[in-house]
């Protein structure tokens, strides 16, 4: 297969800036589609269908008061916002759009998305810290339990796809789904990996970290201006990080009938899983803290395993 | 798991549904004529003012938005001498209307009265007073009450009898 050759230098500035670009356009998007399905309009005054909303809060985040409670820790605090951005930036360095556009071709791929993604834990753990703040704190915490426990089936429901392709570089697994998408065979895993996604993210409806109704804002109670705005940004680019992870390891990546460009497969794709995030939020109340532990850990840690052992048996004997 | 899925194709389907807002600015609230909005000062058919100052709906407001000064015309006639709400305090609970006994204060269908300057929500009576009867076209207050004023004495009311001279015992 010919797999052109673009510079580098193209092909990061293009990541870089199209998920730069959609992650606060996804603001309007979210607020758009939230209001479709609460039979509102949504934000429809500044501009074309109210898209220039993101420019107006944009504007509104940056003249915000830049305020660091005193009682912070201030390096600490400045620090964690920044790393929920930088962690979800580094995992779009293994997500490839199309044949040969990826920032890094490694064949640790789906390992290192799994390790950013964990790192992102600490900017919500220290963000939650330094605020020095009890609703920050407990924010915290509960977003350090959450992420953890989901973390464990998280990389376990993608081993059975790893298992499928033979391979943990994510343009190979794309490649191996040319038969057949792995939803299919890995129906149980992409459903695992899809609540573990959204718990990861910490999106409603497990937006326990945050909690407005019980924790005021969870972790980033103290935070403000354009801080918040970066774990705003964050949540949305994780957001965008977990869909398009989804098409690329379960509904088959860029790959698509000839009439579109593959990039083009890629990116409807990924919208219609952004699309689902929403709609979760739209329909789904926030469940209680113990029953988020008590569903992971008890029903879809034995379920992933399960999974995989009944995956990796299937494969044995079918090899044979 | 089942109960998940069917409560998010219920709120799919929300899409096809008819949206609830009403772009306000283009497109206006139906009102009814009850609702209570801008309170203003109606006069009587004859086009005299009905506020006869009794003070009875600065006693009822709740928030101590209205005040009013009465006096007294060559014909005995009372009248505010100034009537003054103050709309920023103003929580449009219709007290006042259900304490006028002349039908005078009325509570209309409008709520378009923002301003930028908060001292501009302080009406005065020539803000406040309409030319019209309001909700009680027919009313008029000095016709109907047995009280002595400039051009009517007792007993010439609408529906009134001559007073009863009650130092004679003839019928």
């Amino acid at each position: 297969m010919h797999i052109p050759v673009i510079n580098a230098g193209w092909i990061i500035a293009g990541v870089l800036g199209g998920v730069l670009a959609i992650a606060p356009g996804l603001i309007w998007v979210e607020r758009r589609l939230l209001a479709l399905w609460q039979d509102r309009y949504g934000p429809n005054r500044a501009g074309p269908f109210g898209v220039l909303v993101v420019l107006a809060d944009t504007l509104k985040l940056f003249f915000k008061e830049d305020w660091i409670p005193p009682f912070a820790d201030k390096f600490v605090f400045v620090v964690a916002p920044a790393i929920v951005v930088i962690t979800v930036l580094m995992s779009y360095v293994i997500v490839p759009v199309s044949p040969g556009f990826v920032v890094w071709d490694v064949n640790i791929g789906v390992l290192f998305f799994l390790a950013m993604s964990s790192m992102g834990a600490y900017s919500i753990i220290l963000g939650g810290w330094a605020s020095n703040n009890k609703y920050a704190l407990l924010g915290a915490m509960r977003g350090a339990a959450q992420m953890i426990s989901y973390e464990v089936f998280m990389a376990l429901s993608l081993m059975g796809v790893v298992l499928h392709a033979g391979s943990f570089n994510l343009q190979d697994i794309v490649e191996a789904q040319r038969g057949m998408w792995f939803v299919i065979p890995q129906f149980v895993g992409f459903m695992i990996f899809f609540i573990a996604g959204i718990a990861e993210t910490h999106r409603l409806p497990f937006d326990i970290p945050e909690a407005e109704s019980e924790l005021i804002a969870g972790f980033h109670s103290e935070y403000s201006g354009m801080k918040f705005g970066m774990f705003f940004v964050g949540e949305y680019m994780g957001i965008m990080l977990v869909s398009a992870i989804v098409t690329c390891l379960y509904f088959g990546g860029w790959l698509g009938p000839d009439f579109l460009p593959p990039i083009a497969w890629f990116c409807i794709k990924t919208f219609a899983f952004i699309g689902v995030f929403i709609l979760l939020r739209a329909s789904l109340p926030r469940p209680r803290y113990d029953q988020l532990m008590e569903y992971g850990w008890k029903i879809l840690l034995p379920l992933t395993l399960v999974n995989l052992m009944v995956t990796a048996a299937v494969i044995l004997y079918m090899e044979k | 798991m089942l109960s998940i899925i069917q409560s998010m194709w219920l709120t799919f389907l929300h899409m096809f549904h008819k949206r609830e807002t009403i772009q306000y600015p283009e497109e206006k609230v139906k009102l009814t004529t009850r609702w209570r909005g801008r309170i203003v000062l109606t006069r009587d058919p004859d086009m005299g003012e009905r506020c006869v100052g009794c003070y009875l709906c600065a006693a009822a407001c709740p928030v101590d938005c209205i005040s009013l000064q009465a006096t007294e015309d060559e014909n005995g006639r009372r009248y505010p001498d100034f009537f003054r709400i103050n709309f920023s305090r103003c929580i449009f609970c219709g007290f006042c209307e259900e304490a006028c006994p002349t039908y005078a204060i009325q509570l209309i269908p409008d709520f378009e009265m923002g301003e930028y300057n908060r001292q501009n929500l302080v009406y005065e009576k020539k803000d406040l007073l309409i030319d019209g009867p309001g909700k009680y076209p027919g009313y008029n207050y000095y016709n109907v009450a047995g009280l002595a004023i400039g051009g009517k004495d007792k007993g010439e009311a609408e529906n009134e009898l001559e007073p009863v001279d009650v130092r004679s015992l003839l019928p």
